[in-house]
C-alpha cells in the first residue's frame, strides 16, 4: 500500500504490480524538463528493493503541503487550483529542508544548479505528463481522488472476494 | 561526435594511476560498442599469448551506443577478455544500469590493466577515480556486496559490478554480475578475481547528448509501444522458459548429462508451471519496456526464500540436465549461482558430468566429502539437493568435488582421465572449454556448425544457428551446401545486436519483419540520430561482419587452428535414443564438410584463417598487418 498522502488534486500514481522497473519514465521526464536525456535529473524515481518491489514516485501534490511550510525562503509555492508546487530559481538557495520535508522523498535537488526539482504534472504539455505517455506497462496514471477511491474500492473488492 | 564521449577510461591496478585515452571517430565507426569494441579493447592491450589469469589479461568494458537515452533495450555493455575457460576471446553481454552510469560518467569504454596486492573496489564518480579497500567485502554474496557499496557511498545512483565468492576463488566457470544480471559466460569472474578487483561501481550524472533527440524520441515511442504486441508476447507472459517444453516435444531438451533429449518430467519444470506455482514478478532490464525475467520464489520448505529470475538456459542446466524434477531446487541452486557469482550454464553442464561419472561409478559418496556435507553425497541424477549443494561447494572450492568442478568440465575431465585413467572426457560438454547451451546440437546441424565455430566456444547467443534448424527454413537432421552461407548469416546477424547492443528481443518490433531488410534501415536510424552519422543498410550490416571479424582475430592470434573447431565427443559418436530427434548424431565427415563450406562463405582460407585483403576490405589493416595471411 503506498503511504497515506491527503490530496484534492490530481498526481501521478504508480500501480506496482505492473512496473517493471525500466526507469524510461525517467528518461522522458529528465527530457521533457531539462532537454537532456539524464535520469539523475528525473522529478519521478524508480525504486527498486529486494529484486521485486518496485514502484516509482513522484510529487503527491499533498494539501498544506510540508515542502511548502518547510522553505525558510518562501521559494515553494503552491497552486491552489492544480495542486502543483514549483520552486522559485530566483528565491530557492538549494538548503534542502523540502527533501527533509517530503515523506515521499519525491524532490530531488539538481546536481548542476543545486536548486530543488519538483513534479509539475506537465503542465505545460499538451498531451499530459509524459511518464504517463510513454509507460509501457499502463503502471503510471494522473489520478483524481476520485480515480484513487475507484482503485481503493476495487482493490478492496479483489482482497474480500478473493482473499488474496 | 554525438552519443560518444570519445574518452575511454584506462585503470592500472598494479600502479593504481589511471589515464585518458582519446579514440577517432573513425575507430568509433568501425567497432561501434558492445562486443566489439570491447574485443577490439582486448586486442589493443592484451599481453598475446598470456594466461588469462595474469596480470597482462585486461578487463575490457565497452559501453552501448544507446545507453542512458529512451532507446528501448539499449542498456546493454559487452565486457571482454581473455576466457578463463576457453583461452579464447571471451565476449560477454550484460543488461544493465551499471552501463547507463558508465554513459552518464562520459565514459565510452573502461580498460582494466595489471593486478591489485590486496583486494579492491573502483569507483568511477564521474571523472574521479577512487581505489576503495574490499577486505570487508570478502565472501560475500553478489546482492550483498552491491547493497553494502551503495550503502557506503550513501547514493542509490550508484551502480556496481562486482564477483561473488565464486570469482575470488578464481572458478573459470564465475562470472560478474550487476543489478542482478550477469557477464554470465565465459569466467570473466575469475580474471576479476586473479586482479583481486571484487567491484567496479560507477556514478554519472552527465546528460547523455544524442544528435538529434526528438527523432530518437519519436523512433523509439513507436519501437517501445511495438513491444507491448504479439512480437514480444511470447518474452512478456512466460519469458524463455516457454522453451522447456517446445525443446522436449522437439527432442532437444539436454537430459542427464545430454544423454537424451527427452525429459519424462518436463511439466514440472516447464515456464508454465513456473509461473502458475513459483511466479512472483515479471521485471525488465534498464531501459527494457518488454520485460521478459519472470522471478521465481520458494516460500517454504528447504529452499524456502529461494528467489531468482529464472531463464530457460538456467532451467535446463539446473533441472533436466541433472535429472531433477524439482522447481524448487532448480530455483535454489539458480539463486546459488547468482548469488555466489557463477554462469548457471556451466555449472549446471558441470554437475551433469559429476553426477554421470557417479552413477557410472567413476565417482564415489567419499568422492562428495567436503566441509558443507561431512558424509559426501549421493551424486545420481535426480538428487535435487545434492545438485543445490554442489552449487555451493564448487563457489567455495570446497572439497576435493568442489575445487575440481569450479574449473568446468573440460579441466576437471581432464584431471579425472590424468587421476584415474578414466575417458569422462567423452560426456565432458564442452566446445573449446565452454559448456554447451539448452538445444541438443546432434539434430540441429547448422546449429552444431555454429557452435563448433564459435569465437567463444558453445555458445548459442552469438551463433543463433538453430534458429532457421528450428524454423524448418532447412532441413535440421541434415547437411547440405547452404549451411555455411546460413551460419554465417546467422552470427553476424546476432553480431549486429551484440555490438550496439540491443537485445534480440526487440527485432520484430521494428517493422514487423525480423530479417535484415525489417530491422537494418531502422537500426540505421536509430543510429544517425544518436550520432550525427550517415548509416545505411550496408554500414548496418558490416557492423556484425567486423564485430565477429575482429573476435576471429584475436583467437587466431592467440593460437586458433582449425581443430579447435570441434564438437563434444558425445555429439558426433551417440546418436540420441528417444523422441522426435532419435537417431541424430553429427558425423566427422558431416562436420569437417561444414566446416569447409563456412570457411568459403566467410572468404577465409581452407584452414579458417583470415586473408589479409578481407580484412582491408573490412578497414582492419592494423589487424591485417598482425595476422591476415
Amino acid at each position: 500500500m503506498p503511504l497515506p498522502s491527503t490530496s484534492k488534486h490530481e498526481y501521478i500514481t504508480c500501480d506496482s504490480e505492473k512496473c517493471i522497473g525500466c526507469q524510461i519514465c525517467e528518461y522522458v521526464c529528465s527530457y521533457a524538463k531539462t532537454g537532456e536525456f539524464n535520469t539523475f535529473r528525473s522529478r519521478i524515481r524508480m525504486v527498486r528493493e529486494h529484486k521485486i518491489l518496485i514502484t516509482t514516485v513522484a510529487c503527491r501534490t499533498c494539501e498544506d503541503a510540508p515542502c511548502v511550510i518547510a522553505c525558510p525562503r518562501d521559494a515553494l509555492k503552491q497552486d491552489p487550483d492544480t495542486g502543483v508546487i514549483r520552486v522559485d530559481a530566483g528565491l530557492c538557495d538549494g538548503c534542502a529542508w523540502c527533501i527533509e520535508a517530503c515523506d515521499f522523498g519525491a524532490i530531488s535537488i539538481n546536481p548542476r544548479t543545486k536548486l530543488a526539482e519538483i513534479c509539475d504534472l506537465c503542465e505545460d504539455e499538451e498531451d499530459g505528463p509524459q511518464c504517463v505517455k510513454w509507460c509501457p506497462k499502463e503502471a503510471l496514471e494522473l489520478t483524481s481522488p476520485d480515480r484513487r477511491a475507484q482503485r481503493s474500492r476495487r482493490k478492496l473488492a479483489i482482497e474480500e472476494v478473493l482473499g488474496r | 561526435m554525438h552519443g560518444y564521449s570519445g574518452r575511454v577510461l584506462h585503470i592500472d591496478l598494479t600502479e593504481q594511476k589511471t589515464w585518458i585515452e582519446s579514440k577517432p571517430e573513425a575507430w568509433y565507426k568501425t567497432y561501434i560498442g558492445g562486443v566489439s569494441m570491447a574485443t577490439r579493447l582486448c586486442w589493443e592491450n592484451i599481453e598475446p599469448g598470456c594466461d588469462p589469469l595474469s596480470p597482462g589479461n585486461p578487463i575490457c568494458i565497452a559501453n552501448g551506443i544507446f545507453a542512458g537515452t529512451p532507446v528501448p533495450v539499449g542498456g546493454k555493455y559487452g565486457m571482454a577478455s581473455k576466457s578463463a575457460l576457453t583461452g579464447f576471446i571471451g565476449d560477454s553481454l550484460s543488461g544493465s544500469w551499471f552501463t547507463t552510469s558508465l554513459k552518464r560518467a562520459r565514459w565510452d569504454g573502461i580498460v582494466i590493466h595489471g593486478s591489485s596486492e590486496d583486494w579492491v573496489t573502483v569507483l568511477v564518480d564521474d571523472d574521479m577515480i577512487e581505489f576503495r579497500d574490499a577486505s570487508h567485502l570478502l565472501g560475500r554474496s553478489t546482492t550483498e556486496t552491491e547493497s553494502a557499496i551503495r550503502e557506503e557511498l550513501g547514493d542509490d545512483q550508484v551502480r556496481t559490478a562486482c564477483i561473488g565468492p565464486a570469482g575470488e576463488n578464481l572458478g573459470r566457470i564465475s562470472n560478474v554480475s550487476n543489478d542482478g544480471r550477469k557477464a554470465g559466460r565465459t569466467g570473466h569472474g575469475a580474471v576479476w578475481g586473479s586482479k583481486k578487483l571484487k567491484g567496479l561501481s560507477i556514478r554519472g550524472t552527465h546528460g547523455v547528448e544524442v544528435a538529434d533527440p526528438d527523432v530518437l524520441l519519436k523512433l523509439s515511442f513507436d519501437i517501445l509501444e511495438a513491444a507491448q504486441g504479439p512480437h514480444t508476447q511470447k518474452y512478456r507472459i512466460l519469458g524463455t522458459t516457454a522453451n522447456v517444453l517446445n525443446m522436449n516435444k522437439l527432442g532437444l531438451l539436454p537430459t542427464r548429462n545430454y544423454q537424451d533429449g527427452v525429459f519424462e518430467d518436463a511439466e514440472l519444470i516447464s515456464g508454465e508451471y513456473l509461473h502458475e506455482h513459483y511466479k512472483a514478478k515479471t521485471i525488465a532490464c534498464a531501459q527494457c519496456p518488454i520485460a521478459c525475467e519472470q522471478v521465481g520464489r520458494v516460500k517454504e520448505g528447504p529452499y524456502a526464500e529461494a528467489m531468482s529470475h529464472i531463464e530457460y538456459e538456467s532451467l535446463y542446466a539446473l533441472s533436466s540436465n541433472c535429472g531433477v524434477n524439482d522447481m524448487e531446487a532448480a530455483i535454489r541452486a539458480i539463486t546459488n549461482c547468482n548469488e555466489l557469482g557463477m554462469d548457471t550454464m556451466s555449472t549446471g553442464v558441470t554437475i551433469g558430468w559429476a553426477m554421470e561419472c557417479y552413477e557410472r561409478g567413476i565417482f564415489t559418496r567419499e568422492d562428495f566429502k567436503c566441509e558443507l556435507c561431512p558424509d559426501g553425497l549421493e551424486a545420481k541424477f535426480g538428487n535435487g539437493m545434492a545438485m543445490v549443494k554442489l552449487t555451493e561447494m564448487i563457489a567455495h572450492r570446497d572439497g576435493y568435488m568442489g575445487d575440481l568442478l569450479a574449473d568446468g568440465t573440460k579441466r576437471a575431465s581432464a584431471q579425472v582421465d590424468e587421476e584415474r585413467g578414466t575417458e569422462t572426457y567423452k560426456w565432458a560438454m564442452n566446445i573449446k572449454g565452454l559448456e554447451t547451451p539448452g538445444y541438443d546440437a546432434r539434430a540441429l546441424k547448422t546449429f552444431a556448425l555454429g557452435l563448433a565455430v564459435g569465437t567463444r566456444g558453445a555458445c548459442h547467443n552469438r551463433t543463433a544457428a538453430y534458429d532457421p534448424d528450428i524454423k524448418g527454413q532447412v532441413d535440421r537432421f541434415s547437411v547440405d551446401e547452404t549451411r555455411g552461407r546460413v551460419a554465417k548469416g546467422t552470427e553476424e546477424y546476432a553480431a549486429v545486436y551484440d555490438t550496439l547492443p540491443l537485445c534480440k528481443f526487440i527485432r520484430r518490433c521494428f517493422t514487423g519483419k525480423a530479417d535484415r531488410a525489417g530491422a537494418w534501415p531502422a537500426i540505421a536510424e536509430l543510429i544517425n540520430a544518436t550520432t550525427g552519422w550517415d548509416f545505411d543498410y550496408d554500414d548496418v550490416d558490416l557492423i556484425g561482419e567486423r564485430a565477429h571479424t575482429i573476435k576471429k582475430a584475436f583467437n587466431i592470434r592467440e593460437g586458433w587452428t582449425r581443430e579447435d573447431d570441434e564438437l563434444p565427443y558425445r555429439w558426433q559418436h551417440e546418436p540420441m535414443t528417444k523422441g522426435a530427434s532419435a537417431g541424430s548424431v553429427v558425423t566427422d565427415e558431416e562436420l569437417e564438410y561444414l566446416k569447409d563450406i563456412y570457411y568459403e562463405a566467410k572468404g577465409w582460407t581452407e584452414d579458417g584463417l583470415i586473408p589479409k585483403e578481407k580484412l582491408v576490405e573490412l578497414g582492419m589493416e592494423d589487424v591485417a598487418e598482425e595476422i591476415g595471411v
